[in-house]
Order: structure tokens, then sequence, then C-alpha cells
């Protein structure tokens, strides 16, 4: 296998690479069971998480990621400020490389983050944990080993996705792993919330849920910024929003009795998920957050070289 | 008295149709024959093998002062100007403060002629501090040496100003430069919008932004009768419609410049910054329709928005980055790509940095008529080198032809007789 320097999204690893960072992520899932949370894999190594952009469920997972692996970890929360972030994101990522991390895992609301930095940082591997709209491979990793866990494989089987494409790390990361991967990606929203030419991913498009619902596997529901929603005169109104794109109980059954949800939090229960549907049996979403932690635990892993066997 | 003979060069000068082996005599500045002339020089340059043509003129340069001269200066300007063979260039009035009223005119045009390497004529604002509201004194810009006029940078987006600007400045013969962007569609993007911004998770700009505003601007055009120009074209769209109205009969020129003809939004994959300009690089279907414009005439321009930024306005990400890219030091080797690729013959590729923008602009330069001004370019159209960013003359290093081989090189400058530039060294 390829090994892994960075990992800056799906686009840059190959199927091979993809199985084993899942596979090895369900290696660590027990560690996550136990009483004594705790592997030697990562004694001596330091990981910074150097988050712009508020998260408390990706931070939180890459924190006990490394710790759960003995790693010293270290959380900074850096303040973007709008017109000269990216100055401070240079300054702020060479200072801590200067530190000296195995590690630093970024989540900055500009595209291309660790593309960027890594010309900078030769000595330090570079994780994206979300960068803008493009990339965020920890969350599609985390929602491969969900679906290994669901279904065994997640080649042929059909995945709807629905929501602000345009705007979503998550979709096109998605639509990546999905060509890789062999499965299908329906991807729902009405034109004002996807990217131009976004059917060039190989992806489905449908403007209309109802529609796409038939035949799916996973129903995927994307999280609605209702601000971001409203302010460019993509959606007249929340209210509108959850009407024509909405999960709810009733919408879900013509997806079909074994379909599963999916959604990579925080939800907004009302707006785009509701309450029946989030937590009813078809609702893997608090199985997410639980394997994000084993996956981000096989990232840290590999790259600093570590095995799952040594844990 | 001294008497200068640049020998033995195919000698091109299009605004006078001649294209031909043979020896320029310059005398105190001034092109005195072309051919044989019976005098002993007191100086001769060796052209043999190389193209002795007008020099170059770049007609869209931003030169940053007054006001960021951290990015570039008139002085570093016009080092980098001659190093590439150019000896006129208008300056865009974005500078700090703008050139909106009389005395940053005059300001830029005395400072010029203090560095006196290169003509630098500057482009007045249509509007006060670019804003796009109030017209500027365009008359007593005009005194000051403003030889056109643009708000280039912003696009003068309202409607009614534009009509009114169009109507103004034509009632004294003056051109509007526009820089056409809907801002309503292009904010905050970064990139053209297409399959490489989608990629990129990266705003684009729709090329309809480029598109809507040159044909609303070609409507205005036409009533008012007005002399328009659309700067930095880059889209197939907008070519066509400049072409229509051309063939229609209305007033409406446009420029192309080099990287828009030479480059595709490719280049922007990797997140590279140095390859963000506005308008913004585009698909190879629109830098092909720029080359078809160049070719049958509907571009008479090639300008270079020779736009220097200093490293850190340029290091901090793609979308974060500021807008454009140096142009001066590649303009001739990136344009010769058009002649040897059968798109222009030397001597039309010559006129659109020449005789074109010069009776655009009403410009005494770009010729080598007898009696005129002797500014002359010098350039072995075979000759190779390796663009590096810590050589250039500019002090804006934002190129992206960092690395990339080039065909063509200007070897001497001659600005009003005196030699400025040559074997790789600014003179003076």
């Amino acid at each position: 296998m390829r090994p892994l320097k960075h990992l800056f999204g799906i686009a840059d690893l190959d199927r091979e690479q993809i199985e084993y960072l899942v596979n090895l992520g369900d290696s660590f899932i027990e560690i996550n069971r136990r009483s004594l949370k705790k592997a030697p894999t990562l004694r001596g190594k330091t990981v910074i998480n150097l988050f712009f952009e508020n998260s408390t469920r990706t931070r939180t997972s890459f924190e006990l990621a490394g710790k759960r692996l003995s790693a010293d970890v270290i959380n900074i929360s850096a303040s973007t400020s709008a017109t000269k972030k990216g100055e401070t994101l240079l300054d702020t990522g060479q200072t801590l490389a200067a530190m000296q991390p195995h590690v630093l895992v970024i989540r900055h609301s500009l595209a291309g983050t660790c593309e960027f930095l890594a010309d900078y940082l030769p000595n330090t591997a570079l994780v994206n944990a979300g960068d803008g709209a493009h990339e965020h491979p920890t969350q599609i990793l985390t929602d491969l080993l969900t679906l290994k866990q669901a279904w065994g494989n997640p080649e042929g089987k059909v995945i709807t996705m629905v929501g602000d494409i345009a705007h979503s790390r998550v979709a096109r990361s998605h639509m990546l792993a999905a060509k890789k991967m062999g499965y299908t990606m329906r991807i729902v929203a009405p034109k004002t919330l996807l990217p131009d030419q976004v059917e060039r991913y190989g992806c489905e498009v449908y403007h209309d849920f109802d529609e796409a619902l038939p035949g799916s596997d996973a129903v995927y529901m994307l999280r609605v910024q209702t601000e971001r929603l409203t302010d460019n005169c993509a959606f007249p109104s929340v209210r509108e929003y959850n009407e024509a794109y909405g999960l709810n109980a009733k919408r879900l059954k013509s997806a079909g009795s074994d379909a599963i949800v999916m959604h990579p939090g925080p939800m907004n229960r009302g707006v785009e998920i509701s309450t029946d549907v989030a937590d009813s049996v078809h609702s893997h979403i608090l199985s997410q957050v639980e394997l994000g932690v084993a996956v981000r635990m096989a990232v840290l892993a590999a790259l600093c070289g570590g095995t799952g066997e040594e844990s | 008295m001294s008497l200068l003979l640049i020998k033995n060069g195919q000698l091109i000068d299009p605004g006078n149709g001649i294209d031909e082996k043979s020896d320029l005599w310059i005398r105190d500045g001034i092109v005195i024959a072309i051919g044989a002339y019976d005098a002993a020089a007191d100086e001769v340059i060796d052209a043999s093998g190389k193209i002795v043509c007008p020099g170059l003129i770049d007609m869209h340069v931003h030169l940053r002062e007054p006001g960021q001269e951290w990015k570039e200066d008139i002085e570093s300007g016009s080092r980098a100007a001659v190093a590439g063979g150019v000896t006129s260039m208008c300056c865009m009035p974005n500078t700090g403060p703008h050139i909106d009223h009389a005395g940053v005119a005059l300001q830029i045009v005395a400072r010029a002629r203090q560095v006196g390497l290169c003509n630098v004529h500057p482009i007045g604002a249509v509007t006060k501090n670019l804003d796009g509201k109030e017209l500027t004194e365009m008359r007593e810009l005009s005194r000051a040496g403003c030889v056109a006029f643009s708000d280039d940078g912003m696009p003068i987006w309202h409607a009614g100003v534009m009509r009114k600007a169009l109507e103004y400045s034509s009632s004294f013969g003056y051109m509007v430069i526009q820089h056409a962007e809907e801002k309503e569609l292009t904010a905050g993007g970064a990139v053209n919008e297409g399959w490489i911004s989608t990629q990129l998770g990266v705003t684009g700009m729709p090329v309809e932004g480029e598109d809507s505003m040159i044909a609303r601007d070609i409507m205005l055009t036409r009533r008012t009768d007005a002399r328009y120009h659309v700067a930095h074209i880059s889209s197939m769209g907008g070519v066509e419609l400049v072409r229509q109205a051309r063939a229609e009969g209305l007033k409406v020129t446009t420029e192309a410049a080099p990287h828009h003809f030479a480059l595709t939004e490719e280049e922007v994959l990797g997140y590279n910054s140095d390859a963000k300009m506005s308008p913004p690089l585009r698909t190879e279907e629109d830098r092909l329709a720029v080359i078809e414009g160049l070719r049958d005439g509907t571009i008479e321009v090639i300008a270079t928005d020779h736009a220097p930024h200093h490293e850190d306005d340029k290091r901090c990400g793609l979308s974060c980055a500021a807008f454009g890219i140096v142009g001066l030091e590649t303009m001739l080797p990136v344009s010769l790509d058009l002649v040897r690729g059968g798109v222009l013959t030397m001597s039309d590729m010559i006129a659109k940095m020449t005789c074109n923008p010069a009776r655009l602009l009403n410009l005494d330069a770009g010729t080598l008529s007898v009696g005129a001004e002797a500014d002359v370019t010098i350039f072995d159209a075979d000759a190779t080198w390796t663009v590096d960013r810590e050589t250039l003359v500019s002090k804006g290093k934002n190129t992206p032809w960092h690395g990339k081989g080039m065909t063509g090189l200007v070897t001497h400058t001659v600005k009003a007789g005196r030699l400025v530039f040559a074997e790789g060294e600014v003179c003076g």
C-alpha cells in the first residue's frame, strides 16, 4: 500500500488505502468499548488539534482518538479574522510546527488549507478535519465504517444525500469515495444548493426528495445552516425547506423498511430531520459518532507509522 | 549629437507596413532613416537574426504608486517594462489615492519622466473613489495626461452611471475601459465557476458575470455612440458579443491578456494562488475563443493586466489571495506562441502591442516612422529561457510561469534613442 504522509482528502486516497483505514478503525472499536480505554500505539507522539471553526464533535473525536492511543494531545481553538485569516493561518501553522508535533489536525473555513500549509510545514503530518467546502475525509471514513458495520460492504448500495451540497465538504468527499468504493450517491437539492457540474462526480442528481427515496439503502441528511440558506436567496424559508427536503418518518417509509439514516451532525431537529426519524431504529447517527473515534485512531496511527497490531 | 545604428535586423513596423531586413538609424532620440544612410554611426547594435520593432505598448498595467509601493512602484515597474520590451504603458487608477483627480495623474507622469525608462500614461478613474457613483473631472484629468478612463479592478456597475459615463466621455472623444464583471454574480468568487471550482470547494465566478456586463455595456454604447473598450476579455461569450458589436459598426474594442490565451483554469488545481486573477482563467473553450478573436481581429490589443502583489498577499490560500499576476516580462514570449501556432503573423502580433493600442489611445508611439521618437524593441524570437520568479525585475513575483520555459527573448530596448535594456540588464 502507498504510505500516507498526510490526509488531505478522499481524492488522494486509493481504494486500498481507504479499506486499510476503515479496517484499522474497525480493529480499534474494541478499545473504545473496554473499561480501560488505552492502548500504547502512539506513546511519545504529539498531536495538535488546530480548529479555526467551532466543532465539538470532530475535535472531541480527534482528542479522544489520540488520547486513547496514548499520544499527547493539545487542542487549540483559533479564531479567524475575516480579512487576514490566511496570514494568521500560515503563521499559526509554522509556529505550531516549530514545536515538532507529529500530527497537526486542522479545521478551517478555507478550502485547500492543508494543501496550502503543506508547502511550508514539510516535517509535520497534516490531517484535514474539514476545509471549507472542499473535503472532510475522516467523516467519510467514519461513514464507511458505519456502513461496513451495517451492511458488510457498501458496494452496489444507494446512498441518498440531501441538503446544501454546494457548501458541503461531506458531500464532495462522499461523491469521491462512492466512485472508488462502488456505491451510488443520489444527490438531492434545489439548484440553488448544488455546485456547478456536480453530475461529473458520477452521482445521480435529484431536485425532488420523494422521487429520490425509493430504492435508497441509506438516507444521509446534511445539516442546514439556516443563515446561509436564506441570506443568499438559496431558499425562501426554513419552513419551506422542511416541507421540501426534511426527512420524517412518513417520508422515510418510501425508502424501504431496511433503509438506514445518517447525519454528520450536529442535527437541526425539525429542520432537515425530525425527531421521529433521528431517534428511530433506522438511525445510525450515534453509531457514526462512536465509530468516528475509532476511525480517527486509525488515521493517527497510520500517519505516525503505528499499526493495528501494536494495539 | 549622437547617431545610433541598429543594423541587419528584421525590421517589422506594422503601422507602416514594413517587414524587411533593414537598418534603422536614430539621431538624438529620433528615427531618421530606414535602410541606407550615409553617415558613420557613433554606436552600433548588431541585430542580426533578430527582430527590430517599435517599442511595445502595454495599455493595461498596475504600477501601485502612489499607495502600495511595497508591491511595485513607477521605477520598478518601468524597469520591468523595459526588460519586457515595453516602452509605453498605461497605468490603472486603483492606486491610493486613486487617479481620480489631476494631482495624482500629474504626480505619476512627473515621476515616470524622472525615472526616464518608459512612457507612463495614466488611465483616469471614471468615478470618484472608483465607487461607481459620481463622475470624475475627465477634462481636467485628460489635460493632466490621462489617455482613457476606467474604474479597473472595479466595474462601473450601475447601468445609469455607465450610461452617463459613456455619454459624457464620448462628448470629448474619451474612451471608457470597462472591467466587465457583474459583482452580484461573482461575489466571493476566486476562480472560474465550473467543474474545477466545484472540485476545489471554492466559490466560482461564472462566465455570465463578464458576459452580461459586456452585453449591457454594448447596448449602452449603441445608444450613446460612445467609445467602449473591454479590458482583459476572457470569455467565449464576451468575444462573440464584441465581434457582433464591431460588425454592427459600434466603437467597441477589446484587449486580451497573455494568460487568457495561454492558460486555462486547470492552473488553479492544487490551490495555486499565482494563477488567480480577475477575470479568472477560464475553460479551454474560452481560451480558444480568445485566440480566434485575436486571429480575426475582434481583439485588437494584447495587454498584460500586470498586477504585482507582495508575497504576503498571495501566500494565504487560494480564496484569500489577492487577484492578479505580473505580466510585463513574459508578455512577448507568451504572445509569440500565437505566431508559432499560426494564429497571427509576426507583424500582426506586433501590431497588437504597438500601433493598435497607440491608435486607440491616440499615443504618439508605436511606429518607427521617420521623425518619430525612437522607441525600439529588439528580440530574438527563438532564444529560450526559463522564468524564475526570483530574477524577475518587477517587485511582484506572482507569476504562473515560474519554472516554465519561454521561447522569445528581448535583447535590447531603446527608449528615445537611449539603450535602456541590453543583454539582460536594465541600464540606468
